[in-house]
């Protein structure tokens, strides 16, 4: 079996393409002709598969497919949104009228629109009609996935569960606006993720890894599964007679790829515009001064190839640009969607995401990471007297504070500036104004590593990034 | 507003039916859901967004001739769609796993408990747009230091659920629901920014308790204003009962048999009679409480909720169950499943509070944390997906609270609160005041002595 059975829309010829121009230039003209300063329409069409190994046994396969569309209505600043899975004129048309209504507008026939039409359609997708064709199956999926948990067995100790899962997202979009915007794209993204759960009396340690990319059909079946097993195996060695760190303020470094979510969480966010909207933002005035350590320069884009927050045009239908936030502790500009744009002034980046027709597109990060550096990872290291180093990252998150949290999931002493024992159950605290400026050295190994953000626009594919840094002081929370 | 009641159990089930037939599929069951949403927020006095929302989705199982059962969610419901969902689920059972293979509950036709849930009829956006202003100004005028409500929202829905399978179970649920949040943000001169908020549930609009939300949004971010750090140490600490109850559900897995038979959760099949807790403490899920707006009368698979002792007197005592997991350990499904290929198994709503009604079985102490000196009383904790390590039972947290000393609390600037919920369990000192319903349970203040607590005095 090459795929399920059930036929996808591109081959049924159900695909969101040209032939919505004239359904979709009626909603448009009898929105504009409401009143309404601007209309846009958001299609979707999605594939997904999710499956899970655990042990010798698949043990889910779960397809799930859909179709739907997200309306919003402009009136000035202010603006209504509407979703719905009824994509006939006439369903389009009852959503046009719920949108209307919350900004007091009514559609008529009669009124003056300055509505041109839709321009030529910007097609994206046109070269990646065959991506979903061209994914691994589910037999080979499955037997991919198996082997993991196989390799994991090989190379663990003390495992008591064994876990590998996959999950394949077509997605066909098709972006319509009253302004004239009329694109299309196709985005593929695969995922895989191994965890293992080591067991030995009272001591316990769970860990996991995550691969992820975009727009490239043959990554599962690229993936190296033994050195993903030898790294986990080895991590989970570590960790299960790990002692809890001392609480305390350290300094911290922690290492290249997800140690970027320090980033994410700790600035990355607050450099959204609807952070700046909210007024939750301690940056908001602040383009131009200096809000970090000048060894600190942080880029946000979505042209890294196959990186998982690649795309190649927004859920706006604008091209991703290459945006530096910050150069050399200066702030440069803000991450802007269209709304953004409108309500703050700073200029849209292509960077206005939504996990699904269901929400609103927001300004959102892509790859996101802070650039190298010239140090080596065992100069930042060999800088600390005593301090942790982090060599994985769980998850984290930042409150409308600017107070940022994220857990280590894989950490370390250092003492006399060498790595020394293991240690769990570290979270680091911080708020974004104190610590950005405490990011005083960053090594030459930058890499991205793949994960999902969710925020006001829902769960979206993003990368975060970093060499090595040095955060020359930190809260760290444990026992 | 489009009523969201679009689906009909009879003709979805006879389209079902003729499908399955047509495609050679013998068994199969299905649950559905629609709903129609609308929400409003607002921003210093204007509408910030004004969002409506239609939606449906439909999850199918099959099994096939192997008895072997394939899934597939869809959100078209147009009969290509049926079909199409009904083949690829034909198609996945081909991977199911004949160790683990669901069946249908055998109580997916037993009679349901009749839920008090009045329906109420939506109300315009607008009003709910007026409602929310009126409550924004309110907030801001609270204080002078809370400038904006930057996360707000009124919000709305009517939805429906239905399950149904191929040997004639066929449930419907249809439920109106409202809800409010207000978190205010608040900043003076040279200080830090502090923020907290309040949320509010019921069954309309109109039923919302606008103004409790509003004074407890106030109360809880002018308390903050006033923070100090906290020296790192190991404190008794007082959970609120919304702390506790996130505690305590992050840490569910204890009592979820999915998680025991898959080796994940701390509890192992010959936990069960075993002294989990101190003696004082009773742990029951009850989605049938008259405080759990939202309630469902039945789960995934169309068996009834009811009401399950967890802990009792610090015994642990049942597990949730799906009707896979029921089936390996022998016992009756619980109502706690989802639907699946491999089932999943949550809590609905806790109950948590002493075991009986001597001072032995309550826990009562006397206590009063504005008594003693030292007192680390936690509001709200942060971060529960990122510093719960459920199958380890070690959580880290960010924590927004108050130090009492000399019978005054006063603001913690940030800290984090570590331990493991074993220990918690075992470390309870008692419980303090009356058990507060909220939306995720119901739980009075619980003690808890020697929390290591990190802060950065």
């Amino acid at each position: 079996m090459v795929l399920l059975a059930t036929p996808t829309p591109s081959l049924t010829g159900d695909s969101l393409d040209q032939r919505w121009r004239e359904r979709l230039e009626a909603v448009l003209a009898a929105g504009t002709a409401a009143g309404a300063s601007l209309v846009e329409v958001f299609l979707e069409s999605t594939d997904h598969i999710g499956l899970l190994a655990e042990q010798e046994r698949i043990t889910n396969v779960s397809p799930a497919f859909g179709r739907g569309a997200g309306l919003r209505v402009f009136l000035g600043e202010r603006d209504g949104f509407v979703s719905t899975n009824d994509l006939s004129e006439a369903g389009l048309l009852q959503a046009l009228d719920q949108a209307l209504g919350m900004l007091g507008l009514t559609r008529s026939t009669l009124g003056a629109h300055g509505f041109a039409g839709l321009a030529f359609l910007h097609d994206h997708g046109a070269s990646k009609e065959s991506w979903l064709q061209r994914c691994p199956g589910l037999d080979e999926s499955t037997a991919r996935l198996l082997e993991a948990t196989a390799l994991l067995n090989r190379h663990g100790d003390h495992l008591q569960a064994r876990r590998g899962s996959y999950a394949r997202d077509w997605q066909e979009v098709l972006v319509a606006a009253s302004d004239g915007t009329f694109a299309r794209d196709i985005r593929l993204h695969q995922s895989v993720g191994i965890n293992a759960l080591a067991s030995d009396g009272d001591h316990r340690a769970s860990l996991g890894r995550r691969y992820g990319s975009s727009g490239r059909p043959d990554d599962l079946r690229q993936w190296d599964a033994e050195a993903s097993a030898i790294d986990l195996c080895g991590s989970a060695r570590a960790m299960l007679y790990a002692d809890y760190v001392e609480a305390g303020n350290y300094p911290v470094v922690l290492a290249n790829r997800f140690g970027g979510v320090i980033f994410h969480e700790a600035c990355g966010h607050l450099l959204e515009t609807t952070q700046v909207e909210r007024g939750t933002t301690p940056f908001a005035e602040k383009v131009g001064e200096r809000i970090a350590h000048e060894a600190v320069t942080a880029v946000d884009e979505g042209l890294s190839d196959g990186a998982f927050g690649s795309l190649s045009m927004d859920d706006e239908g604008m091209e991703p640009q290459r945006t530096v936030l910050i150069e050399n502790g200066v702030l440069q500009r803000f991450i802007s969607d269209r709304a953004g744009e409108l309500r703050t002034g700073h200029a849209r980046t292509g960077s206005g995401r939504r996990q699904s027709h269901a929400f609103a597109a927001a300004s959102r990060m892509r790859n996101t990471f802070i650039a190298a550096g010239p140090h080596t990872p065992e100069q930042l290291i060999g800088s600390v007297d005593r301090g942790l180093y982090c060599k994985s990252m769980g998850g984290g998150s930042v409150g409308p504070t600017g107070q940022f949290n994220f857990a280590v999931e894989e950490g370390y002493l250092i003492e006399d500036g060498q790595l020394t024992k293991p240690v769990k159950g570290a979270t680091l605290i911080g708020e974004a104004r104190e610590v950005m400026p405490r990011i005083s050295m960053c090594a030459n190994d930058l890499e991205l590593a793949a994960g999902f953000c969710g925020s006001v626009s829902g769960s979206i594919f993003v990368t975060v990034g970093q060499p090595h840094i040095k955060v020359d002081t930190i809260t760290v929370g444990g026992r | 507003m489009a009523s969201s009641t679009s689906l009909h159990a009879s003709d979805l089930a006879e389209q079902l039916q003729t499908l399955a037939t047509e495609l050679g599929v013998a068994r199969w069951d299905l649950g559905a859901a629609c709903s129609t949403d609308t929400s409003v927020q607002v921003d210093r006095g204007d509408a910030k967004q004004l969002k409506g929302a239609q939606r449906s989705s439909i999850t199918v199982r099959a099994w096939n001739a192997d008895g072997l059962v394939g899934i597939t969610s869809t959100s078209d419901l147009s009969p290509a769609g049926l079909a199409r969902a009904l083949a690829g689920a034909r198609d996945a059972s081909a991977y199911g796993n004949p160790d683990d293979t669901p069946g249908f509950s055998p109580l997916a036709t037993a009679p349901l408990a009749q839920l008090e849930q009045p329906l109420s009829e939506p109300r315009a956006i607008l009003e709910l747009l007026e409602t929310l202003k009126q409550a924004e100004a309110e907030l801001l005028s609270r204080h002078p230091a809370i400038s904006t409500v930057p996360y707000n929202g009124l919000a709305q829905r009517s939805s429906q659920r239905i399950y149904l399978n191929s040997e004639g179970a066929c449930r419907e649920q249809q439920l109106s629901t409202a809800s409010l949040y207000l978190y205010a943000r608040a900043e003076e001169t040279g200080r830090k920014p502090r923020s907290s908020g309040a949320v509010r549930l019921a069954y309309g609009a109109g039923e919302l308790d606008v103004a409790g939300c509003i004074e407890e949004a106030a109360e809880r971010t002018i308390q903050h204003l006033d923070y100090a750090p906290i020296a790192t140490g190991r404190y008794t600490c007082v959970f609120s009962p919304e702390a506790f109850l996130d505690l305590i559900g992050a840490f569910s897995s204890l009592f979820n048999a999915r998680a025991v038979l898959d080796g994940v959760s701390l509890s192992q099949r010959e936990s069960l009679g075993s002294q989990l807790a101190v003696p004082f403490l009773s742990i029951h899920d009850n989605g049938l409480h008259p405080g759990n707006i939202g309630a469902a009368s039945f789960d995934g698979e169309g068996t009834p909720v009811a009401r399950l002792p967890l802990v009792e007197g610090g015994v642990l005592r049942h597990f949730l169950h799906s009707e896979a997991t029921a089936r390996a350990f022998g016992v009756a499904p619980t109502g706690h499943a989802g639907l699946g290929a491999k089932v999943s198994v949550g809590p609905h709503w806790f109950e948590i509070g002493p075991a009986g009604s001597s001072d032995e079985q309550t826990g009562a102490r006397g206590l009063d944390r504005f008594s003693q000196d030292g007192i680390v009383w936690i509001d709200s904790l942060s971060a529960l997906h990122a510093g719960v390590k459920a199958s380890q039972g070690s959580f880290s947290l960010p924590f927004d609270g108050w130090l009492i000393q000399g019978g005054e609390a006063r603001s913690i600037e940030a800290a984090t609160v570590a331990g493991d919920i074993r220990q918690v369990l075992k470390s309870l000192v008692g419980f303090e005041g009356e058990a507060k319903v909220t939306p995720d349970g119901v739980c009075p203040l619980v003690w808890v002595e020697g929390l290591s607590i990190t802060g950065d005095a």
